[in-house]
């Protein structure tokens, strides 16, 4: 068991160690948190479930590197997203934004909150009127 | 009755969207810049990089961009036909040599053949992420205003040429004249 345990940490420590960009981008923190948060808003074209953030893949790479090189000459987040969505298409964005072909996307939730609600709305009305004794299930009265 | 149409229905849907979903091409990403000016860039030439090349040098006529590096395999496998299409001769093929190494790509274009009129050494990739390149080969058509009417991902085939791009490149040289 204790083997087991080292063999579970050394595979954990493997995985710390490929983290991607070792050193911290930039000096100051502040900068660092807003070049983290960018780049966790970005996909990887290459590797497509990943963002660039997690990704080791070269265009990921490229594409933080650019991300840098951007923040460092001024640009505001907006200007990067949209740098990004010139080249790649709103696809490069984890978070699209709402346009008509996304509303069934962004809608999705509430649609099947709304239906499931109406679903289970419809069945305990249903049941609601029913007897309490259902003479199919004899099981009922036993339990 | 209904106990069992619902059921079977939502069945039934579910299967005819996994049926739509496998025929269909996931890894084509559409792109933003067809029907936009081709990006303009400036590059050192991979045959002599003392010399520089840009494709504004090719405005007012249509011609290919062919994304490429010797490190990809399925560029490999389309050489045969870039080599064929430049044969043939009916637009330039222009060559964008994205992060590789000069002295691979040269031995590459000398051991193969060479079916570019030129070829752009891009060893940071900036130029390729100008043309929203995610993986070579990547294939572009710019007419002769200089606007991208096509992008094609995959390896190039003689058969793609002819579907899809020469009548592309007709239409371009049609509206030029």
């Amino acid at each position: 068991m204790k083997a087991l345990f080292a063999i579970f940490a050394a595979v954990l420590w493997a995985q710390l160690a490929l983290a991607i960009d070792t050193a911290p981008a930039f000096a100051d923190p502040a900068q660092q948190a807003r070049y983290e948060r960018v780049i966790r808003e970005l996909r990887c074209l290459q590797c497509r479930s990943e963002t660039i953030a997690d990704s080791n893949a070269t265009l990921a790479a490229d594409l933080r590197r650019q991300t840098r090189e951007m923040m460092a000459a001024g640009k505001s987040d907006q200007e990067i997203f949209q740098h990004m969505v010139d080249r790649y298409g709103d696809y490069v964005l984890y978070k699209p934004p709402v346009t008509p072909r996304t509303w069934l996307l962004w809608g999705a939730p509430i649609l099947l909150l709304v239906g499931g609600g109406a679903i289970a709305a419809f069945v305990i009305a249903r049941k609601s009127h029913l007897p309490d004794t259902d003479p199919a299930d004899p099981g009922l009265g036993a339990s | 009755m209904l106990r069992f149409i619902i059921p079977i229905g939502l069945f039934a849907a579910l299967v005819g969207f996994l049926f739509i979903g496998l025929g269909r091409d996931k890894q084509t990403l559409p792109s933003p810049l067809i029907g936009k000016p081709a990006p303009i860039f400036e590059l050192p030439r991979v045959d002599d990089p003392t010399q520089k090349f840009s494709n504004r040098e090719l405005a007012g006529r249509p011609y290919v961009v062919n994304i490429w590096g010797s490190w990809c395999v399925a560029c490999r496998e389309e050489h045969e036909a870039l080599m064929q299409i430049a044969r043939r001769g009916e637009v330039p093929l222009v060559g964008l040599n994205w992060k590789d190494e000069l002295p691979l790509a040269q031995r590459w274009l000398q051991a193969l053949g060479n079916p570019y009129v030129v070829s752009g050494f891009d060893p940071e990739g900036n130029v390729g992420i100008d043309w929203g390149a995610y993986g070579a080969p990547e294939t572009f058509l710019v007419d002769a205003q200089g606007i991208i009417v096509y992008k094609y991902v995959s390896p190039m085939t003689l058969d793609v040429w002819q579907r899809e791009f020469l009548p592309r490149i007709e239409q371009s040289g049609a509206k030029g004249e």
